[in-house]
């Protein structure tokens, strides 16, 4: 496909973009909403980067791969918020260091 | 009643199991009643047993199941009944009771109260499987239970160390007899294929010539067993220490019945004894040592429990001298008046401890004969049982042994001589007992009054230790007929005479004089004759340099051995290890997440690096 409006290299530079900015996210971030939403982006960040590379080449496989992760996270959301609500309960805070039972 | 047989050790048994499962729900009222209770139903039982077979003597078998059947050994667990199980099993249930309903209130305000039942039921139907068994192997099975029920209340009071390590003794030294005991049976299945008694004697006796090789290691054998069993030298010296455990138990256990167990076994075997005259002879010898070493022990002891303990000791070497002579009627005949008047002297000595703020030792008592009438009177008459004055059940019973004695062939008199001396210092510290205790100054005032459980089987036993000597026993188509010619009269008349006479010394010595009571009888620890006496020969010390402490350095030299400095290594570098890695265990989301970004960095690093590298290489 030739007739792509946007050169793939920017597409793949917004991806990485969004991916860093995620997994810095996670790497600062000490409340657990933020982690699941730093989650997100970093997820929709690689279904960028598929959708991208299918258009490119005029392959499909691109968007399956975007539907196998968009349901992906959509399970991963459910199962976080889950964690979340239980956590909230159990601690009386969303900070993730106050859930550190497993250390050592 | 043939078909109830079986009841007879169950009743204790489910009493044991009940008490065990339910001990902290229930109140001590029904605990006493239950642990009692069962004994006496028992008691109840076995009287009446023994009144139809006193009616029609005829001895029957009951077998209830096959055990176990392995190749040619099969085992049943069934019951033989004759004159001797009969002798047995009513003193174990009869003084049993006494000793149970003695114990409900001697324990009274112990916490343990429904296991101290309960181990004594264990035991008590333990000891009946032991007597009525017609197997070796179930025989084996009771001497096991009774050796455990043994070791359980000797370490009753768990609490102080010296009770526990006691206890441990207890077993370890009786663990030696009976594992010789075993290496017996094995000898006597192998050689003639059955463990079941009646056959194997029987096969026995068309086996074996006298005197054979085979025979005589197997009866030795057992004799060890025996001798672990009822305190008989070299294996004796668990049984003073023994005393630690609550008095009843040492009336019930170390001095009425598992002490007696192994009379009973080499009375039980007696035909296969008498094919090895050797045996005989080791049993009779070893039986006249024992008697002299342990009397002379008791002489001398301060504690009132371990005078009584030696003077077990002395006593059972007089029925084991009956045995290597052949006289099974009088060996079993003092085991039974031995099982009334020690009994007796148990209780007695329990009730006086009972009394007197746990005190123990016979100097701190005294004056006592008024205060407390009914155990001076139980005292007196045990003590009189025990010295053999005439007339009391002793008297029957220990003259008859003496008179057997008497009348074997080559070494008789010899042996009966040491038996007499024996007599004579039996009179002396059984009075000395009573003497110090009951007259003179009063030391230590009773502060509470004995209840009806405790006088009546006082009572009881009193009545017992005088006409007991007056019993027929039922024997006398189980054993080979004895002779029944009497030796001369001055044999008769020294016999008796003895005790009147250790009777008078002793009197003389603590209540004429008591002010010259020579030193040694009184404070063991002032000269070495007596306290070599008051240690029990220094047998105790010298198997600690033979055998506990050789064992115990070896065992510190095999603690650290080079091999184990390997194995302690590698524990010791995985202990480091762990710890590292727990370190980075932090438990700290963005920790991990620095982590896999830093990994992620490195392994994309070596992914352009290395292929470079190798184009370049």
């Amino acid at each position: 496909m030739q007739d792509l409006v946007v050169p793939l290299n920017h597409v793949l530079f917004v991806s990485t973009l969004l991916f860093t900015i995620g997994m810095l996210g996670l790497m600062i971030r000490r409340n657990i909403i933020f982690i699941l939403m730093s989650l997100e982006v970093m997820l929709n960040a690689s279904a960028l980067a598929f959708i991208a590379a299918g258009a490119h080449w005029g392959q499909p496989d691109g968007q399956v791969i975007f539907l196998l992760i968009l349901s992906v996270a959509a399970a991963e959301v459910a199962v976080g918020l889950g964690l979340v609500l239980q956590i909230q309960k159990r601690f009386n805070s969303l900070d993730m260091d106050d859930a550190n039972r497993m250390r050592g | 009643m043939q078909d109830f047989v079986w009841l007879i050790p169950l009743m204790p048994l489910i009493s044991a199991i009940f008490l065990m499962v339910f001990s902290s729900k229930l109140p001590p009222t029904t605990v006493g009643f239950f642990g009692t209770g069962s004994v006496g139903m028992s008691a109840l039982l076995t009287c009446n047993l023994t009144w139809g077979y006193l009616k029609d003597p005829d001895l029957f078998t009951v077998s209830l199941w096959t055990w176990m059947k392995v190749g040619e050994l099969s085992a049943n667990v069934g019951f033989h009944i004759d004159g001797l199980t009969i002798v047995m099993m009513m003193i174990i249930t009869c003084v049993g009771f006494l000793i149970h309903l003695f114990s409900c209130e001697f324990m009274e305000h112990d916490k343990s109260y429904a296991r101290y039942f309960a181990y004594l039921n264990m035991f008590v139907s333990a000891m009946l499987i032991l007597v009525m068994s017609d197997n070796l192997l179930l025989l084996y099975l009771g001497w096991e239970g009774v050796g455990v029920c043994s070791y359980l209340l000797v370490g009753f009071w768990y609490q102080h160390s010296s009770n526990g390590r006691a206890a441990r003794k207890a077993f370890i030294v009786t663990r030696i007899g009976d594992t010789a005991m075993m290496l017996g049976l094995l000898i006597l299945f192998t050689e003639l294929g059955t463990l079941d008694i009646q056959s194997l004697v029987s096969s026995a006796q068309v086996r074996w010539q006298t005197g054979d090789f085979m025979p005589t290691l197997a009866c030795l054998l057992l004799l060890a067993g025996a001798a672990g069993k009822s305190a008989q030298f070299p294996l004796h010296t668990w049984l003073p220490d023994a005393m630690a455990g609550p008095t009843p138990v040492s009336a019930l256990i170390h001095a009425a019945t598992m002490v007696t167990a192994g009379v009973y076994l080499i009375a039980r075997m007696h035909s296969l004894f008498i094919i090895s005259p050797h045996a005989m002879m080791v049993i009779a010898v070893m039986g006249v040592g024992t008697a002299l070493m342990a009397a002379f022990s008791a002489l001398v002891q301060t504690d009132i429990k371990r005078i009584l303990a030696y003077s077990t000791i002395s006593q059972i070497g007089y029925m084991f001298l009956a045995l290597g002579v052949g006289a099974w009627t009088a060996a079993v005949f003092h085991l039974m008046t031995h099982a009334f008047f020690k009994a007796l002297l148990f209780l007695g000595s329990g009730a006086i401890i009972h009394c007197l703020h746990h005190e123990h030792d016979i100097f701190k008592m005294g004056g006592l004969w008024k205060r407390m009438p009914i155990t001076f009177a139980s005292f007196l008459i045990g003590s009189s049982a025990l010295a053999a004055l005439p007339f009391t059940s002793g008297f029957f019973s220990k003259d008859l042994i003496l008179l057997s004695a008497y009348q074997l062939e080559e070494f008789g008199p010899i042996l009966w001589a040491g038996g007499l001396l024996g007599a004579l210092v039996t009179a002396l510290y059984s009075f000395r007992l009573v003497f110090v205790v009951f007259f003179g100054r009063i030391q230590t005032l009773p502060n509470k009054e004995n209840g009806w459980r405790i006088g009546l089987p006082l009572t009881i036993l009193c009545v017992l230790s005088l006409v007991g000597g007056y019993f027929t026993l039922p024997l006398s188509n189980l054993f080979p007929m004895e002779t029944n010619s009497h030796p001369a009269t001055w044999v008769e008349v020294v016999s008796i005479a003895t005790p009147l006479f250790g009777l008078l010394v002793a009197y003389i010595l603590f209540i004429k004089i008591p002010s010259r009571i020579p030193k040694s009888l009184t404070s063991p620890q002032e000269n070495t004759i007596s306290r070599f006496l008051f240690s029990g020969w220094k047998l105790d010390e010298f198997y600690d340099r033979l055998l506990v402490s050789p064992y115990v350095r070896s065992t510190s030299i095999l603690l650290d051995e080079p091999l184990d400095k390997l194995y302690n290594t590698i524990v010791l570098v995985n202990q480091k290890l762990h710890k590292w890695l727990s370190f980075s265990q932090s438990g700290r989301m963005r920790w991990y997440m620095v982590s896999v970004a830093i990994g992620f960095i490195i392994l994309l690093g070596i992914a352009i690096a290395i292929p470079r590298g190798l184009s370049e290489w």
